[in-house]
């Protein structure tokens, strides 16, 4: 595994978070250390191992689709930062034909 | 000062010495006094906890007992901030699992524990509602991510509280602050409306002043919920069922890779007492080893890291939480709430979690990590071959100082390399606290158990505990 240096910034967009100069600065210097040491990783030899995505042994656990109660409309909504007639209110995300 | 395991105030409570509303005013009163200078609650909803001790039923096996929640659990019409200015006008719309089976059981959830910021810190630093001090080491640092949960109990402002353990966030955390913490077996104890962190690493657990506490706790919380489809189905038991037993020729691994010379003399000393007093009481120690101790920092917060950037994609500024204003667009408002809402160690995580799925670099880290991780999970396999129990240093070093200790970020990291194995390989996990010299400050010992072996883990622990005192 080469030891790429990481784009902050360019991870920042993929991750929507909008970094300060100051952060991304401090941040790229943090995770070259942390990934330097992570680097470590290389030396244990893994080609048959089978990647262990979930602690215990439990697969496809699915519960019977019965319909119950859930949350309230006015619950659902009631952290929302701006709501209108019962529904999320979002910044308009299609644009009109031109 | 608050003082008293559950055991005692159950019966002051069922003798009727004290009423659940006294006693809910006298823990009110404990934090009114003590948590200006501890700042180990973010909030606590006293006319909540009174009205429920009002209907508190004294039968019940928790009955009347008030317990502190971990701020990222949620109780509801309460906050649960997660210590996290994106949540800060946040009100849970539901009670958590945990807390339906606590009231269920007759306890009463008072108090929202301080802690870092979506659980994301080892020291209780990274709250954006202020460091936590260590009421067992004035100064010094509470341990975390369960930070408040552990300084209240500590600092007498509780009488047990839940936390949430990632990485060591319980363990750790009662180490420091000289109680007893368990990280139960991966999906003992349902995490619906437990904030997720990492979902392949997150379990509850409780913080207490002994281990009876503890097996007291996981009775009421444990047991499969249809609502989390990680959680076991495992049979409960009655954890208290084997307290007091006999632990004669239990076999006890100490794993070679944990003796490392970079501990604090106080943990191997607290190491080598829990050896010595495990062999009176007729334990057998077995030296044991873990080839891949030293890769389970890299492994875990490649894992945590892209679970947590998953996971935390879903504070977006739009269903709940804090939105940017004068926003142009909604990959502005996405970018600037986020921007606005998280704390630096947050972000930080974030980006490298963003970083470790992205295009390109998904294999040569995600990927391997979840093989490390199974190799790790082997040499534990392997091991409790041997063994019954794994014992064991909880963190490197007793707690430090609160100021003037800078550590890196993989410093900070680098310090969880113990407590780590267990929330890899989903074992239970509990952290004994091993008494100290008058004004050391504490140092727990810590001890696993094979998957769903915590009714004799804590058998061991409590003998252990009482071999100690």
């Amino acid at each position: 595994m080469e030891q790429p240096l990481i784009d902050v910034a360019y991870i920042a967009k993929l991750a929507k978070l909008n970094l300060t100069s100051e952060e991304t600065e401090s941040f790229s210097a943090d995770l070259n250390q942390v990934l330097a040491h992570v680097a470590q990783l290389e030396q244990w030899d893994t080609p048959q191992v089978e990647p262990m995505y979930h602690p215990l042994p439990v697969f496809d656990a699915v519960r019977e689709d019965i319909p119950g109660t859930s949350l309230s409309n006015d619950a659902a909504i009631a952290n929302a930062p701006a709501a209108e007639d019962g529904q999320f209110r979002v910044p308009k995300v299609v644009e009109s034909a031109h | 000062m608050l003082t008293g395991s559950i055991s005692h105030w159950r019966k002051q409570l069922t003798t009727g010495a004290i009423t659940p509303t006294e006693l809910v005013q006298e823990v009110a009163r404990s934090i009114e006094e003590r948590n200006p200078a501890i700042n180990a609650y973010i909030s606590w909803d006293k006319d909540a906890a009174l009205a429920a001790a009002a209907k508190a039923d004294l039968s019940l096996p928790l009955g009347g007992i008030p317990i502190a929640i971990k701020d990222n659990i949620c109780i509801e019409g309460e906050p649960t901030r997660c210590a996290s200015r994106i949540l800060d006008t946040f009100r849970s719309p539901y009670d958590a699992t945990a807390i339906t089976r606590l009231r269920a059981a007759g306890a009463i959830p008072f108090g929202r524990a301080n802690m870092d910021e979506f659980a994301m810190g080892s020291f209780g630093k990274n709250s954006a509602y202020g460091v936590t001090d260590n009421p067992a080491a004035p100064g010094h640092a509470p341990g975390g991510s369960s930070s408040g949960s552990a300084a209240a109990v500590a600092g007498g402002m509780a009488i047990a509280a839940l936390g949430s353990d990632t990485g060591g966030s319980i363990r750790q955390p009662a180490s420091h602050c000289g109680i007893v913490g368990l990280k139960p077996t991966y999906g003992r104890v349902s995490r619906y409306g437990l904030v997720a962190f990492a979902s392949s690493l997150d379990q509850i657990g409780p913080l207490t002043q002994n281990v009876e506490d503890a097996a007291l706790l996981l009775n009421a919380l444990c047991g499969h919920d249809k609502k989390d489809s990680t959680s076991s189905t495992e049979p409960a038991t009655d954890f208290t069922a084997h307290l007091g037993q006999s632990i004669k020729g239990v076999r006890i691994g100490l794993p070679k890779e944990y003796l490392s010379e970079g501990n604090d003399p106080a943990v191997s000393a607290a190491v080598q007492t829990a050896v010595q007093k495990l062999t009176e009481l007729g334990a057998e120690i077995v030296e044991i080893s873990l080839p891949h101790a030293e890769a389970v920092v890299a492994a875990y917060y490649i894992i945590a890291c892209a679970e947590a950037s998953s996971n935390l994609s879903r504070f977006d500024g739009i269903r709940y939480g804090h939105r940017a204003e004068s926003t142009n667009g909604l990959d502005d408002l996405y970018s600037r709430s986020r921007a606005e809402g998280f704390g630096p160690e947050v972000k930080r995580r974030i980006i490298l979690g963003t970083y470790v799925l992205s295009s390109g670099f998904y294999d040569a880290y995600y990927a391997k990590a979840q093989k490390v991780r199974a190799l790790v999970a082997q040499d534990f396999a392997a091991a409790f071959e041997q063994v019954d129990f794994i014992l064991g240093p909880v963190a490197p070093t007793p707690a430090p100082a609160l100021e003037g200790t800078d550590m890196t970020p993989l410093q900070v990291y680098l310090a969880d390399i113990y407590t780590i194995p267990a929330n890899l390989a989903g074992l239970p996990g509990i952290s004994v606290p091993c008494p100290q010299p008058a004004g050391a400050r504490p140092v727990g010992v810590q001890l696993l158990g094979k998957h769903f072996a915590e009714a004799d883990l804590l058998r061991v622990a409590s003998a252990l505990e009482s071999a100690l005192a």
